[in-house]
């Protein structure tokens, strides 16, 4: 099926881009497209103009040094790739080896997911979780906007429509930091039912002493599961502790997505059996 | 818009609309009718070639965004009249029923033993989770793969 007709853009740089969108406000970035094509393919989506992101360098790549640094433009694959994103950032490597398959891994990039802000997408809630801040480049120059503020509502980000997701910046974890990503994939689309993110810290002795625990598919947006993550605080994080914690998980979620596969009330219990696996799997609980 | 690109070794090139998807390009274009289309939605992999040596959804992809890429379809796969060892490999272990999902199984094939030469059944299975077949159940092209793999592990050894 085609898409509607549009005109195509592919600058070569991000100020290009910029220029473009304040120029046309019918341009729509276009990065890996699959989200955007397969939607275009269906008509959903009709925009007058994509400009490509493709033609730019210096978009791509992971750096890894305490902190990770991702292009917005780092394929899932090229991201998976790397060794230092696995074991500082387990969380969100898990997150990207279990997006779509091998092909939607070798066009779709983190930054593209990032901004689609799908609430199926399984690694906005690593991100959240490992604190992520994403770097936008826009008329008014650069600005940083927090994990907590990035993701808006259903499809809706803090980017403006004339703003570029330049990169995603991973602070450096604290010392004895663990992650892990648990996710109950929709049996035909694989995207996530209900995908939970956890990334905990402890001190010497093993008390949890901070946790992010993240939910996506069952909330509209990658959502922090405060309850979690205060009643597992303080505790020694065995397996008890998880148990207890985990129950906890509706504390502070307004709202629980559902349809037709899958209710609010069963993702919303979903959400506190994979809370529970995620913090299992990040303490190295059995 | 002119696009061109490498497309099984050789350049072809084409005046597109910009909405030209890939897959069209290659199979009205380029006549290359080989790469299939079997869904709407980007799920079944019917349309999967390699984009600079990785597998991709072709339906997926803009013909202006693969202009200047190195592209490798089924028809590529085949050197001097031989069949490539996965292609052998559905033969030999009836890997196929219609054949309509058959060139893309390939191309993912290819890619996935180009990252995991020797990979277990769960891991065939987990690799062409983006291929949908409609006939043969998955165990033929799960043991098709199998034979690619043992085959082209002879052959590196030889
Ligand atoms: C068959 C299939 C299965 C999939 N399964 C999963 C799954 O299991 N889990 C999952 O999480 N996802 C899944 N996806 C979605 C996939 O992860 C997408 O690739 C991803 O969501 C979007 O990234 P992209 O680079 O393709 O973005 P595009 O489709 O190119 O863009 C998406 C949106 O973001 C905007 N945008 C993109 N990049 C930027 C930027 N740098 N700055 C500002 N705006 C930008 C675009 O304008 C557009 O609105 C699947 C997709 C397909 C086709
Ligand atoms: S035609 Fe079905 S995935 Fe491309
Ligand atoms: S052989 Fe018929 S669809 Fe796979």
């Amino acid at each position: 099926m085609y898409p509607a007709a549009f005109d195509y853009h592919r600058p070569g740089s991000v100020e290009e881009v910029i220029q473009i969108l304040s120029d046309n406000p019918e341009a729509k970035i276009i990065a890996g497209g699959h989200s955007l094509l397969p939607a275009m393919k269906l008509r959903l989506a009709a925009p007058g103009a994509l400009v490509d992101l493709g033609g730019i360098d210096g978009l791509t790549g992971v750096a890894v040094n305490g902190s990770a640094s991702i292009g917005a433009m780092t394929t899932y694959d090229d991201a998976m790739a790397s060794d230092d994103l696995a074991a500082s950032f387990a969380a969100l490597h898990e997150a990207i080896s279990h997006v779509g398959d091998i092909q939607v891994r070798n066009r779709g990039t983190i930054g593209g997911s990032a901004a689609h802000a799908d609430p199926a997408a399984d690694t906005t809630a690593a991100l959240v979780a490992h604190g992520a801040e994403f770097v936008a480049q826009g008329p008014n120059g650069e600005r940083t906007i927090s994990a907590d503020d990035f993701f808006v509502d259903l499809f809706m980000t803090a980017l403006e429509p004339e703003e570029v997701l330049t990169k995603i910046n991973l602070p450096a974890p604290a010392d004895n930091t663990s992650s892990a990503y648990k996710k109950f994939a929709h049996p035909a689309s694989g995207y996530p039912v209900c995908g939970v993110a956890a990334v905990v810290t402890r001190d010497g002795s093993g008390n949890v002493t901070a946790a992010r625990v993240v939910a996506t598919g069952s909330t509209l947006t990658p959502t922090r599961l405060a309850g979690v993550e205060n009643a597992i605080t303080g505790t020694a994080g065995d397996a008890d502790a998880v148990e207890a914690a985990a129950a906890n998980a509706s504390e502070g979620v307004n709202e629980w997505a559902g349809d037709h596969y899958a209710s609010s009330e069963y993702r919303e219990h979903l959400t506190k059996v994979f809370a529970k696996r995620a913090l299992n799997a990040a303490l190295g609980n059995d | 818009m002119q696009v061109s690109m490498t497309v099984n070794g050789q350049e072809r090139s084409g005046e597109v609309e910009p909405r030209t998807l890939l897959v069209h390009f290659l199979r009205e274009n380029l006549g290359l009718t080989g790469t299939h289309i079997g869904c709407d939605t980007s799920q079944c992999g019917a349309c999967t070639i390699h984009l600079n040596g990785k597998a991709v959804k072709s339906c997926t992809v803009l013909a202006v965004q693969a202009n200047g890429a190195d592209v490798t379809t089924i028809e590529g796969m085949a050197k001097d009249g031989e069949l490539h060892p996965i292609q052998e490999g559905f033969w030999e272990e009836h890997g196929l029923q219609c054949g309509y999902c058959t060139p893309g199984m390939i191309m993912t094939t290819a890619d996935l033993l180009k990252r995991n030469p020797n990979p277990t059944e769960a891991e065939i299975r987990h690799g062409i989770e983006g291929n949908l077949c409609r006939c043969t159940g998955y165990q033929h092209i799960v043991k098709s793969v199998q034979w690619a793999a043992d085959k082209m592990a002879a052959q590196s050894g030889d």
